[in-house]
């Protein structure tokens, strides 16, 4: 599904990916995990398009296209969803009518017309229900005024909106208590169909425990310096990254 | 990040103005300039009564004594008023007695407008008053209306119907010496629309005045007298648009409201004259002075305007709360971009007891657009218990932009409680960024947060009108973000 080769990003002239590869195949859950300042967000901010990070060496092919060609909003519908670690608010644009719109471009995308008004309220309220979500929250304004989890669990409605093939999540476990992160996690794992993927960017084990995934990087320094099975994450958790940052400047030294 | 930005926000602006056609229509015309004597031939080519011709020329005589206004956070042009048209009219018969008997080309126009003159053929439930240049072309739904007795017709066919009605109200609202361009449309106003809600009437369908600037080098001057007697109600709107070109054409209109004892007046505008061109240049200057006096008890006046158009725009549509209990509302949305300037806002003036008044402004600037909002609440000293509410927003597409808020507040009454706020947001790159990671377009993005911005303002215009302000809103920023 994703393939990304030797891809290096700069932001502002500073190297910050350093020659990454990897693959994605359909249905698979990728987790990355890193210390701060690793890289994590801005692989996620290239694949979505964000057009901060220069993309100087490398490829990534997503569906047999070459995705660095695509403007953001075409690989939205293509299927690329970015579930925000900072979701932002729009004030003035209340969420029905973002989704809608939202909605409505994916389907024109597919040839599809657009939804009705009493369908497309049938499908949020399915939706809501299906990540419970406070059906308040779609009468507000995006974002607006949202707490924290608010925020990261109105991400995970508009992905089970959007449907996508490919989701990624930057964070989004980051400022949730337990009991959101099992409500976000859920979701995650309800919105999930046997053939679509997932990259799952995360700090901590903890919502590895939720959401279970199929392989697990590591990301240090741009680059990524260890792939292994789930049980790595839970190695992760009980050492911390030192020793695998000890291990890498020690190869690199030697 | 800059160079992509400016791209957008290049992209944005420079959308197309879908109205800016020209129509050849055979004119009558009158040699360019302005004096007394020019004065005299509008009246006579109108046929008007002596009272109305001496109304002019001590309109025309105060005006000479008059200088243009400079107090406007605006930069106008000097205009050369002898190298302006001032009177120019579709060529026609007297009076049209049938739809059959109008040009077709003009037919034509107006159906491109999307404003048909049959009433067959008619936006369902909204009467029109058709102005071409110095003339009113057409009205429709007469004869319904005024089964109600409402009379709804040309300014010039009211002068001739219903002098009385005229006299009276005429200038009691917007006296010919009230500021310079009111002072000139006095003296040279040709057209405009006239209406009277009768007592206990309520309209049972939206009128308009639909305004249509086509003839080069002309001026229009029309004026709208509105009249609302006891326990009436009525929604009117206004739109207009103009052919693009190269200069610079003078709008000056008068809008005069009255609203008697109960009744309620609803007035709605979309103004979309042309803007100019990328460069700033041509466009339409708008000068307009519009009031309503709520002279009844419980009387409300309320102003709705969506401003996208023209290349200047100087108004302030007012109310002058003096029955008990009246209510004065403003809602407005003002655009500004490309080199558009707009200086634009409200007036309330509190006289009564117990009166209201409510000011929503919703300035957008983008381009190199400059937008002002100017607002004065005057609150009069036996204005006892009056209450005044005004919000005033401003939102800024890209960096060459400006938004500026001149509030005055003048209270002589201790018992008045006055409230004011100020917002001012930018429309941000990684707002546009979260749309387009959902699949939406950064054009529709800005349309979206344009129309939410806009949305308490736009809520309160008739139904039918929502929709069009809508997209007239999104077309203005089309090809403007960042």
């Amino acid at each position: 599904m994703l393939a990304i080769e030797n891809l290096k990003v700069e932001i502002d002239g500073k190297k910050i990916l350093k020659g990454i590869s990897l693959e994605v195949k359909a249905g698979e859950i990728h987790a990355i995990m890193g210390p701060n300042g690793s890289g994590k967000s801005t692989l996620a901010a290239v694949l979505a398009g964000r057009e901060f990070a220069m993309v100087t060496e490398g490829t990534v092919t997503y569906m047999g296209k070459n995705l660095l060609d695509m403007p953001p909003e075409e690989r939205s519908k293509e299927g690329i969803f970015l579930g925000f670690q900072y979701p932002i608010e729009i004030p003035g644009v209340s969420m029905v009518n973002f989704m809608k719109t939202a909605v409505n471009e994916h389907r024109k995308h597919k040839g599809l017309e657009p939804l009705s008004a009493s369908d497309f309220l049938k499908m949020m309220r399915d939706k809501k229900e299906l990540v419970e979500i406070d059906s308040k929250l779609a009468n507000r304004s995006v974002n607006e005024g949202f707490s924290g989890g608010e925020k990261k669990k109105n991400e995970i409605f508009q992905m089970a909106m959007l449907e996508p093939e490919l989701a990624i999540l930057d964070e989004t476990d980051s400022g949730l208590d337990i009991d959101a992160l099992r409500i976000v996690a859920n979701g995650v794992n309800r919105i999930k169909r046997p053939d679509t993927s997932a990259i799952v960017i995360t700090h901590y084990q903890r919502l590895l425990d939720f959401i279970v995934p199929d392989v697990v990087h590591v990301l240090y320094d741009g680059r990524i310096v260890k792939t292994a099975g789930k049980e790595l994450a839970h190695e992760l958790e009980k050492k911390g990254y030192d020793w695998i940052k000890k291990e890498v400047d020690k190869n690199n030294l030697s | 990040m800059g160079k992509d930005k400016d791209k957008i926000i290049s992209e944005v602006t420079s959308g197309e103005y879908k109205y800016g056609f020209y129509s050849d229509i055979e004119m009558e015309q009158i040699p360019k300039g302005l004096s007394e004597d020019v004065v005299r031939i509008i009246s006579k080519k109108k046929n008007e009564p002596d009272w109305l011709l001496e109304f002019r020329l001590k309109a025309f005589r105060h005006w000479q004594t008059m200088k243009m206004p400079e107090w406007a956070n605006l930069i106008i042009p000097k205009i050369n008023y002898q190298d302006i048209i001032f009177y120019s009219a579709p060529k026609q018969k007297a009076k049209y007695e049938s739809i059959d008997d109008i040009d077709p080309e003009l037919k034509k126009t107006f159906d491109k407008l999307g404003i048909p003159l049959e009433e067959q053929k008619h936006l369902a439930g909204v009467a029109v008053d058709a102005v071409m240049d110095s003339v009113s072309v057409k009205t429709t739904f007469r004869e319904t209306l005024a089964e109600s007795g409402i009379i709804f017709c040309s300014f010039s066919d009211a002068v001739k119907e219903y002098p009385d009605l005229v006299k009276r109200y005429m200038g009691t609202v917007v006296p010919y010496t009230d500021n310079f361009f009111a002072s000139l449309n006095s003296a040279v106003f040709s057209d405009g629309s006239f209406c009277y809600i009768p007592k206990g009437v309520r309209c049972p369908m939206e009128l308009s005045t639909y305004f249509r600037i086509n003839a080069a080098s002309t001026g229009q001057f029309e004026r709208t007298l509105l009249v609302a007697d006891e326990e009436s109600y009525v929604s009117y709107l206004e739109g207009c648009t103009a052919p693009m070109r190269d200069e610079n054409q003078l709008h000056a209109a008068i809008v005069e409201i009255i609203a008697e004892n109960n009744a309620e007046v609803k007035y709605s505008t979309v103004q979309n004259w042309y803007p100019g061109d990328k460069n700033g240049k041509g466009g339409i200057f708008n000068f307009v002075t519009k009031r309503g006096l709520c002279r009844g008890e419980n009387s409300k006046i309320s102003w709705t305007q969506i401003e996208t158009g023209s290349a200047i725009t100087w108004k302030y549509p007012s109310c002058i709360l003096k029955g008990d209990n009246s209510t004065g509302e403003f809602y407005s949305v003002a655009v500004v971009n490309n080199h558009q300037q707009a200086d634009t806002g409200t007036k309330m003036i509190h006289i009564g007891k117990n009166t209201k008044s409510t000011i929503v402004s919703k300035g957008i600037s983008a381009g190199q657009g400059q937008n002002s909002y100017r607002g004065l609440v005057k609150v009069l000293k036996n204005a006892m218990g009056a209450r005044n509410y005004s919000q005033c927003d401003s939102l800024l597409l890209g960096d060459k932009c400006g938004a500026h808020t001149f509030p005055y507040i003048e209270v002589d009454n201790q018992t008045a409680i006055v409230e004011h706020e100020a917002t001012t947001s930018k429309i941000g790159e990684d707002q546009i960024f979260y749309c387009n990671q959902r699949g939406i377009s950064t054009e529709g993005a800005i349309g979206l947060i344009v129309n939410g911005y806009a949305r308490e303002v736009i809520n309160k215009l008739p139904m039918e009108f929502a929709v069009e302000a809508q997209k007239l809103l999104q077309i203005s920023l089309e090809g403007s973000v960042g």
